[in-house]
């Protein structure tokens, strides 16, 4: 690595404009050999870190991909409330590498079909209004079953979501500086990775509720997670919230970039292709007790899961500890926030016996969480089919064993 | 946060906000990029290839540079290799294998291999060798001949396997519309 950084460097700096003189360090990858120039030390006192007893981490499913060394998902069975950590959110790349970006070299242009093309430095972002909103990104292929060992854990088979509260600006705020032409339609957003990811959204979107986000739970947005800026497209898959931002093109039509329309696209049983889908549906998952754990008696215990929908707010999450056959509302922790994650609480008392948990969202606007079963039954397909499935949301069954083992019964 | 109960509102107010773009700027912050700018970063291609810049390219020609700067990666003929999911053929067909490809356009193969490809030094391409790069992309998919020339006006006219099996874009698509129960788009 580090090789194809020149340029890709001088590319950037190109864009960047007035930045003559400062060739060297703009972008670079992080696992290149140079050290940053102003690396400043973090100990443990100069930034927290957790307990040495604790080993809350990000966990691969070690299945080979082209970029398998960035696909890590997020540790749902040990965390609490709603808020992700930000060094515990998911990360499921196509880039080559993270950048390193220097956010004072960081410009954003914004151009296509408007009245006044833009160019921002990250100070001018900061001065416009800001507004903080806690959103949840799930990638598209999160909850695809799994087989195996890899099967067995709520972290690797649902923990390509998590839930930050972003800082930003609206998108909508820099299009109606720019002043967005008639006939525009389209969006097309690019990242400042060295593959220049790119991805089209609608412009109604746009206009609506994107966030042209810097700020991560209170603190500058992690590398990982697009430092110095990104989008956060709510609701949506989140393979539109472009990380890196570097250039916003409004245009008239969807460009079909790579990521949104060969790699991301799937086909449906009747052999039809499907380029975008956007919206997420109705999800819940039961965190805790979760496959791979194990109780240690019968006796109380709390069942606890998270809840989340493109569709907006979660109405209500029911949790049923018979498989299905009789569900009991649970508590949602308040408020409840729209595209955010939801926690949900319920006690519970294990008898002893072979029990099956799982819990069912229903959205704000009635949308219901289907079982495996039912989400076939719609489509004409046989429940495998959802193995290499994209999007799929449905609901997930845990069996607790009479010695306390829990195993994932999706498929039992 | 905006509460569950203003969902409608949300949607009026975004219909409202698309008519009503033009307005002058509020806050007068960032600055005029110059055309230079705008043009050393405006790489995006578009489906009707109205960016595209001049140059052209072969397959016969793509093989030579397929060989030299690709086929580490991709196999000696974009056959695997190296890239677990083999990445020629085009397209990871998913749930139902389709015969050929996902992409529904040649300007996207074009775009990719132009800014990501080869991945060790994107960008570092001419247009040349794009342009012939991508004839022998598709050509190894059986997609065009050997000799056909690719340029601004022929690449946007390849006829890709599958660009009419494809559902339009987002059928129906509004926010926070209602969807069947069960719904799999
Ligand atoms: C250093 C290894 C490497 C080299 C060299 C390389 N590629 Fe790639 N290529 C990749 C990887 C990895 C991907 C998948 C990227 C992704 O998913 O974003 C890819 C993806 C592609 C794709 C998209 C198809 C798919 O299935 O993902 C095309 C087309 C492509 N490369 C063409 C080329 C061409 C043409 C060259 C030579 C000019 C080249 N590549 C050189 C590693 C390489």
């Amino acid at each position: 690595m580090g090789s194809h950084s020149h340029s890709d460097r001088r590319r950037f700096l190109m864009g960047g404009a007035a930045l003559a003189g400062v060739v060297t360090g703009a972008v670079r990858s992080v696992r290149g050999q140079t050290p940053a120039p102003e690396a400043r030390p973090r100990d443990n006192l100069a930034y927290g870190q957790p307990s040495r007893f604790d080993d809350t981490i990000r966990k691969t499913t070690g299945r080979a991909t082209a970029i398998s060394d960035t696909a890590l998902m997020t540790p749902l069975q040990d965390l609490d409330g709603i808020i992700t950590p930000s060094g515990l959110h998911f990360l499921m790349d196509h880039v080559n590498g993270v950048p390193d970006i220097d956010p004072q070299q960081h410009r954003l242009l914004i151009h296509g079909m408007v009245d006044r093309p833009l160019i921002y430095t990250m100070d001018e972002l900061k001065r416009l209004p800001s507004v903080s909103r806690i959103y949840f990104l799930e990638c598209n292929a999160n909850s695809r079953p799994l087989r195996g060992p890899n099967g067995e854990s709520v972290q690797l088979v649902h923990g390509r979501t998590s839930c930050s509260e972003w800082t930003g600006v609206l998108l909508s705020i820099l299009l109606k500086e720019c002043g967005v032409q008639k006939g525009a339609s389209w969006v097309v957003a690019e990242g400042s990775d060295a593959n220049k990811y790119t991805m089209s959204i609608p412009l109604g979107k746009a206009m609506d509720d994107i966030l042209v986000a810097y700020a991560q739970n209170g603190e500058p947005v992690r590398p990982q997670q697009g430092y110095p800026v990104r989008l956060v497209v709510p609701g949506w898959e989140a393979i539109r919230s472009v990380k890196w931002l570097s250039r916003i093109k409004v245009v008239d039509q969807p460009y079909m970039a790579w990521h949104e329309s060969g790699n991301n696209a799937d086909t449906r049983p009747d052999g039809k292709g499907l380029w975008f889908r956007f919206e997420l549906g109705p999800k819940s998952v039961i965190t805790r007790p979760s496959g791979g754990q194990r109780l240690p008696g019968h006796g109380p215990y709390e069942i606890t899961g998270l809840a989340w929908t493109g569709g907006g707010a979660v109405r209500k999450v029911e949790v049923s500890t018979d498989g299905g056959r009789t569900y009991k509302e649970a508590e949602l922790q308040q408020p409840v926030h729209r595209y955010a994650h939801t926690r949900f609480r319920i006690p519970w008392k294990w008898s002893g016996e072979e029990v099956v948990l799982q819990s069912r969202c229903t959205d704000e606007r009635g949308e219901v969480q289907p079982t495996i079963a039912e989400a076939a039954k719609n489509l004409r397909v046989t429940p495998d089919y959802f193995y290499e499935a994209d999007h799929f949301n449905g609901i997930q069954p845990w069996k607790v064993n009479r010695d306390g083992s829990i195993q994932n019964a999706l498929f039992l | 946060m905006r509460c569950s109960s203003s969902l409608l509102t949300a949607v009026i107010a975004l219909l409202a906000c698309v008519t009503a773009l033009a307005q002058g700027p509020t806050y007068q912050l960032g600055r005029t990029p110059s055309e230079e700018d705008i043009k050393a970063r405006d790489i995006a291609i578009s489906p009707d290839g109205k960016e595209l810049p001049p140059g052209s390219g072969t397959a016969k020609e793509g093989a030579t540079i397929f060989a030299q700067k690709c086929a580490a990666c991709h196999g000696p003929n974009g056959t695997g290799g190296g890239l677990v999911r083999g990445v020629i053929p085009l397209g990871n067909a998913k749930p139902v294998k389709l015969a050929f490809s996902l992409v529904p356009y040649a300007t996207t193969v074009w775009d990719f291999i132009n800014r990501a490809m080869p991945q060790t030094k994107p960008g570092s391409l001419t247009a040349n060798e794009v342009y012939a790069a991508t004839a022998y992309v598709l050509y190894r998919n059986d997609i065009i001949n050997e000799t056909d020339v690719l340029d601004a006006k022929s690449l946007p006219k390849v006829q890709m396997p599958n660009r009419d099996n494809f559902l339009p874009v987002q059928p129906g698509w509004k926010p926070g519309a209602k969807r069947p129960f069960g719904y799999y788009p």
